[in-house]
């Protein structure tokens, strides 16, 4: 394990990580049947701030989300959500202190957006109260924050893959928590529909929210976290802010990918560049 | 807030970004304007006291034509027969101001024969529309599932095996019970065999399919090499029919399907998420494969009970949730209207299959005429659009 890239969430992450971490896993071991894909793992979610999972296919990133929204149940180890173990709460009332984003989620055919973004307000109701007039405030408000409230009658389907996700967010919102977990939000979108996206994950996290999302897009990952998870075969490789962990050495350990880092000619963090086999002109 | 990030503030890539509108829980001082202004228009709720429901006009209204229209068929297929009783008659019979001529031939003979296909009809068209939702998949049908053939094999050996000797045994409440064990025994074989760390919707279907083609080859061998009186009266059977109902199995009928309905209703509230899949539905705190194992369960015990009832009556499961979704105008199976529908199907079909035709036909054949071009049609119309 190359524990000289361990930087310590504290000091690297300016905006207010001094809190203690809501959500944790501590010493987790996950697997799917025999097969075991994180071990003993220990990852602390610094709250108020974007963390981004990243590392190559295959290397346990869904896997570990999955295990933080409970989705996933570890073999050992606990989840510590708000300093209490996930696996012992009831479902819904971790579903009303964090809200998932599931990778390429499927509405049925002809579902509106409006009906979408209110079944985010489910773990609040009750058999008898189904639909309160807080509900639809709450409701109106997401579908403000996320700009598809022009599209509230639309079906689902009928949307571009950029707003289907943006719809998709906003359900998670009306859930009303503050912290939110987003397996690869861009996943099927071009580059302009993932940066719209990720934007509106960074309006988020401006209104004081914490968000973890795994993301393939290095660059984009690099851009739009305060944090990054680099994982590499169910392990956690380094951790820190983009500026301190992103580095040539890094990239090839993790991912084997050659690359340069550089200074982003538009943005203040580093910026991949990958060195492929064509057109390369090495100097 | 970030002091180490930069953000830059112009006009979004797709102008349609907003920016820091608090949603609950998490409030910012943000400007909340929304990029188009237009207040968004959220389905609207209604409330009594603490219980507070969606109000869908819409849906409410077609569910409640569908009652009436339920209720006009029921009342018309009493007072249609070989001795015409009038509809008003009909109606002021069933509510207990009738004369005492018509009550002998309408409560003892006509009404158990309606009666049954208003249960067997709203227990097909629920329990389709549960199938329908839990599998994600318009294809998965108590039909498609092994209920129905699970049911018709084991009522087949039970007609063949035992042959003429034990047929005072085998009477109509004899036959209803090996059905009904029949078709719940090959439903479950059918969950846990699909079961693999969860129900996944393609593989309950191919699995359904599997058995009910197994179940289908033991009827027809059963068939073949069974004495021919036998075979007659079972193929009676299998067609499904309403003829020569009595009150007891009716009643049983009634009150199982009552009582399962009883559970569905308090568990529906738990299943609307379910249809956006198990990871939303887990996000959204529903423990959902509790929720389906019972909801299907209750399905398979639906359709047990109908085809206990009624025999193996085709197709009305599987069009009646897509007909009500598609009247209701509902992305997914109301459970209300389908039930509704279903019945409003199986009456009329048998009312069809007693009148309008020269022969009179079991209900089973009228019902898959009706329905099938019916969705063809709905599919057609969809299309067309």
């Amino acid at each position: 394990m190359a524990a000289q890239y361990i930087i310590d969430a504290g000091p690297a992450v300016a905006d207010g990580a001094a809190g203690a971490a809501r959500l944790a896993a501590e010493d987790v071991t996950v697997g799917y049947g025999g097969r075991t894909v994180i071990d003993g793992l220990d990852v602390k979610i610094p709250p108020g701030v974007i963390t981004t999972i990243i590392g190559p296919n295959g290397c346990g990133k869904s896997t570990l989300l999955r295990t933080l929204t409970r989705l996933l149940k570890p073999t050992a180890g606990t989840v510590v959500l708000d300093g209490e173990d996930i696996g012992r709460l009831k479902t819904r009332t971790v579903a009303k202190k964090l809200g998932l984003l599931p990778q390429a989620p499927v509405a049925p055919d002809g579902l509106t957006v409006a009906d979408l973004v209110a079944r985010g307000r489910h773990p609040h109701q009750s058999w008898l109260r189904q639909w309160s007039s807080d509900d639809a405030d709450v409701v109106e408000k997401a579908l403000a924050m996320t700009g598809v409230a022009d599209l509230a009658d639309r079906p689902v389907d009928s949307l571009s893959g950029g707003q289907r996700q943006r719809v998709w967010i906003s359900m998670t919102l009306a859930q009303g928590t503050d912290l939110l977990l987003l397996d690869e939000p861009t996943t099927y979108l071009d580059l302009a529909h993932a940066i719209d996206v990720l934007d509106l994950v960074d309006d988020l996290h401006e209104s004081g929210r914490t968000v973890v999302m795994v993301l393939h897009d290095l660059n984009l990952a690099t851009r739009y976290s305060d944090n990054l998870v680099v994982m590499r075969d169910g392990a956690i490789l380094a951790q820190g802010h983009p500026r301190d962990v992103i580095t040539a050495e890094l990239l090839e350990e993790a991912f084997g990918l050659r690359a340069r880092v550089v200074d982003d000619p538009v943005g203040d963090r580093p910026l991949i560049v990958p060195i492929g086999r064509t057109h390369v002109r090495l100097d | 807030m970030s002091g180490t990030r930069a953000r830059v503030s112009g006009p979004d890539v797709n102008g349609s970004s907003a920016d820091g509108a608090g949603v609950s829980g998490s409030d910012v001082s943000g400007t909340g304007v929304n990029g188009t202004g237009v207040k968004p228009s959220v389905t609207p709720g209604v409330r009594f006291g603490g219980v507070s429901f969606v109000w869908r006009p819409y849906v409410v209204l077609v569910t409640l034509l569908l009652a009436v229209a339920t209720f006009l068929v029921f009342c018309l297929s009493i007072s249609i027969g070989d001795f015409p009783i009038g509809l008003s008659r009909v109606m002021a019979t069933i509510v207990g101001r009738g004369e005492q001529v018509d009550e002998f031939v309408i409560m003892d003979l006509r009404m158990p024969r309606a009666m049954a296909g208003l249960v067997v009809g709203v227990a097909l068209g629920v329990s389709g529309a549960l199938t329908q939702s839990i599998a994600r998949n318009p294809l998965a049908s108590p039909d498609i599932l092994g209920i129905t053939g699970g049911a018709s094999a084991v009522a087949v050996c039970l007609v063949t095996v035992s042959g003429g000797a034990a047929a005072a045994v085998v009477s109509s409440v004899g036959l209803s019970a090996a059905a009904l064990a029949g078709g719940l025994g090959t439903g479950l074989l059918v969950y846990f065999m699909a079961w693999r760390r969860g129900i996944d919707g393609f593989r309950l279907i191919l699995i359904g399919i599997s058995v009910s083609a197994v179940m289908e080859a033991i009827t027809t061998w059963l068939l073949v090499t069974a004495d021919v009186r036998d075979v007659a009266r079972a193929q009676a059977w299998l067609v499904g029919s309403l003829d020569n109902r009595s009150w007891d199995e009716v009643w049983v009928a009634l009150w199982c399907s009552l009582a399962l309905l009883v559970v569905v209703m308090a568990v529906a509230f738990q299943f609307k998420p379910l249809h956006l899949g198990d990871d939303v539905a887990a996000g959204l705190g529903v423990r959902y494969s509790r929720v389906r194992a019972v909801l299907l369960l209750c399905a398979v015990l639906l359709a047990a009970v109908a085809v206990s009832a009624a025999g193996p009556v085709p197709f009305v499961a599987l069009v009646a949730p897509q007909v009500a979704m598609r009247l209701a105008r509902c992305p997914t199976p109301p459970l209300a209207a389908s039930g509704l529908v279903g019945a409003l199907l199986l009456i009329g079909a048998d009312l069809t299959a007693r009148t309008a035709l020269p022969i009179t036909l079991p209900v089973g054949v009228v019902t898959a005429a009706i329905g099938g071009p019916f969705l063809v049609y709905l599919l057609v119309r969809a299309n067309l659009r």
